[in-house]
């Protein structure tokens, strides 16, 4: 602990995050390798749809990591992550909109389509600035983390916390859906935003731009989980557990919990808006519903299937849960939701600490066998 | 005074003038005055005209029957009540009643709570490191190292309260004593001036008991601390001063063989108990 210089690589010294770099990147190099070198008829081939697929599977794991951080280690259960989640992917949308120049439906140079059929004849100045990529990536985290910054600033010096914090941040993930829904607002009401090009100059839908993505998202992923894990195994990691289990003490310490749960929550949405804006050019499409209050419990239901507080849980939670959705409403589309329901009641009897907390168990009864552990313990 | 003449005026500090963290004044003695204070609580009054002043260094005992409104003052003196009306210094320099909580802890007041309350997920070293006096602010806490002379001070205290072998262990795990120690213990590492300790002994056998006065007389001298508790025996083995509490004021103050000859004091208090 003593001997890192920098906290923010400190995690690159952990086993755990080398296992989870490890398989992480193993993964981004298999898939690629399947996807580029092996023939399409290839029983191995790994086609595009499928690539974009997994993309998609690794942003719902980044928004999972970034509830976990502030559910597990912070004790916020927040219901409404999915608003960050698609303030970033709007920002994001917003962007490509802009980018699709006159090749339109209606052919204007600078208004989207859904303007020129609403009759709009300028863009509104919220607009402005989406056309240049620098100005889009930085709202990507300027917008989520400025409604986090707000949003959570009064809600900390309330000190709501609890269900009644949960219920709140629901109320906020509606809210916003019925304004998006709004055509007046400008985001291009229930239809939302979509037809995009290109991003950067790639075509978006050109197989490489694809693959593209998904490594992007592979390493936005990774980049993710190591600031999460910087933050947790810091001392002021330490104190969010400690913000968790026992408020009142930590403030009689001398830290102000509300600063603390207000810094984790805004990186927390931070990396939900950089997961939303990932996942709105590989879907191709952003609309109001990706605010809608199901959504975020969703979000919730992987991390708790995953295991809490350990954020490779959430990740492992993410990846599984829309796995099993892609087959089951592949499947049995009707039985999807009973199959989710399901699923979360076995795993809260049966297993409490999610599918991490089973991984934990086997290495904890590896580790009493290991007499180097064993020696640290009681030195 | 006109508003001019008063900025004018060169015999004094502006209050944002000083430095913030200026360090506790005690020249004049007391560590802790409390002054005609007054709190009621939906028309009843949890404490009435108290006045206490505790000195620099002293071992103070606070005891009195339930409702006496012994946690009440801690409350208040810590920042989380604020009284009606009366005074609340810290030294003579520091107002607590402009206080918070954070700003209170990191002046230099540490509190023990009734009920143990540690960090159950952390270890017992974590629960130390948290405690310690440093800068509790964000960014300083993000980047925060576990420098050498840090980890002496926390196995310094983890001596003396007799916790070194359970170190690396989940604090969830300590038994109803240690949890107490380790909350003195966290309390010490804060460096207080002033520890304020709500029932130590309660729940803790003959033998912890007695390592709780050793600990707490040896702290004395060192810090001020003022301990609230029920156990008279308890009282009696650590205590030189002792003030007894009734009814939201002082009844009597005193050493405790004075204090318990207290005619007023034995109908009050030590007459039900015994």
């Amino acid at each position: 602990m003593a001997s890192s210089q920098t906290w923010l690589l400190r995690p690159l010294q952990e086993r755990s995050t080398q296992l989870f770099l490890g398989v992480l990147f193993g993964a981004l190099i298999v898939v690629t390798f399947l996807h580029l070198f092996m023939p399409q008829d290839s029983a191995l081939h790994v086609s595009a749809y499928t690539v974009t697929l997994l993309g998609k599977y690794l942003c719902y794991a980044l928004l999972a990591v970034a509830v976990d951080l502030v559910w597990g280690y912070l004790g916020i259960l927040s219901l409404g992550h999915g608003a960050f989640f698609a303030l970033g992917g709007y920002a994001m949308g917003m962007y490509l909109m802009r980018q699709i120049g006159d090749r339109g439906v209606y052919g204007d140079p600078v208004l989207p389509d859904f303007m020129v059929f609403l009759n709009w004849d300028t863009l509104p100045w919220y607009w402005q600035g989406f056309d240049m990529a620098w100005f889009a990536f930085i709202m990507v985290l300027l917008a989520p983390g400025l409604l986090a910054l707000v949003f959570g600033f009064l809600a900390f010096r309330s000190r709501v916390t609890g269900v009644y914090l949960s219920i709140i941040t629901q109320a906020l993930t509606f809210a916003l859906m019925l304004a998006f829904f709004r055509n007046e607002m400008g985001f291009g009401g229930n239809n939302g935003l979509t037809d995009f090009r290109d991003i950067l100059g790639f075509n978006l839908r050109s197989d490489a731009t694809r693959l593209g993505l998904f490594i992007a998202t592979g390493i936005a992923l990774a980049l993710g989980y190591i600031i999460c894990r910087a933050i947790v195994t810091s001392k002021l990691g330490r104190v969010s557990i400690a913000c968790r289990d026992a408020e009142a003490r930590t403030r009689f310490l001398g830290y102000r919990v509300e600063r603390v749960q207000l810094f984790v929550f805004v990186v927390s949405a931070m990396l939900a808006g950089v997961a939303g804006a990932l996942y709105v050019p590989q879907v191709g499409i952003i609309n109001p519903s990706e605010f809608s209050p199901l959504f975020s419990i969703e979000i919730v239901v992987w991390v708790a299937l995953g295991g809490r507080a350990t954020l490779y849980g959430a990740v492992i939670g993410a990846i599984l849960v829309n796995y099993a959705k892609t087959v089951f409403t592949g499947v049995m589309p009707d039985a999807w939701l009973f199959a989710l329901g399901a699923l979360f009641v076995l795993v809260t009897v049966f297993l409490p600490k999610g599918i991490a907390g089973l991984l934990q168990k086997r290495r904890k009864a590896k580790d009493d066998d290991d007499p180097a552990t064993a020696q640290e313990a009681t030195a | 005074m006109s508003m001019f003449e008063q900025l004018a005026k060169r015999d004094r500090v502006f209050e944002f003038l000083a430095p913030a963290a200026s360090p506790v004044d005690v020249r004049h003695g007391p560590i802790l005055y409390l002054e005609d204070v007054n709190v009621s609580f939906d028309g009843f009054k949890a404490i009435n005209n108290l006045n206490l002043t505790i000195d620099d260094g002293e071992l103070r005992c606070i005891i009195g029957p339930n409702g006496a409104g012994k946690t009440t003052m801690m409350d208040i003196i810590t920042g989380k009540t604020r009284p009606d009306t009366g005074s609340v210094w810290f030294g003579s320099r520091h107002n607590l009643l402009t206080m918070n909580e954070p700003d209170i802890a990191s002046l230099g007041i540490g509190r023990k709570f009734q009920k143990p309350t540690v960090f159950e997920a952390l270890t017992v070293f974590e629960n130390l490191e948290l405690a310690m006096a440093a800068d509790k602010r964000i960014f300083p806490t993000l980047t925060a190292i576990m420098k050498p002379e840090y980890r002496d001070r926390i196995d310094e205290v983890l001596e003396m309260i007799k916790l070194k072998t359970l170190r690396d262990k989940p604090a969830g795990i300590l038994s109803h004593g240690q949890k107490q120690w380790l909350e003195i213990g966290m309390l010490l590492m804060q460096k207080p001036r002033l520890l304020l300790v709500d029932e130590p002994v309660a729940g803790m056998t003959e033998q912890e008991m007695e390592r709780t006065a050793e600990l707490l007389t040896s702290l004395a001298g060192k810090q001020s601390v003022v301990v609230v508790e029920h156990d008279m025996g308890f009282v009696r083995s650590i205590a030189r001063q002792v003030t007894v509490l009734h009814q939201g004021s002082v009844l009597a103050e005193g050493t405790m063989d004075q204090v318990s000859n207290d005619p007023e004091v034995i109908k009050v208090y030590l007459g039900e108990e015994a």
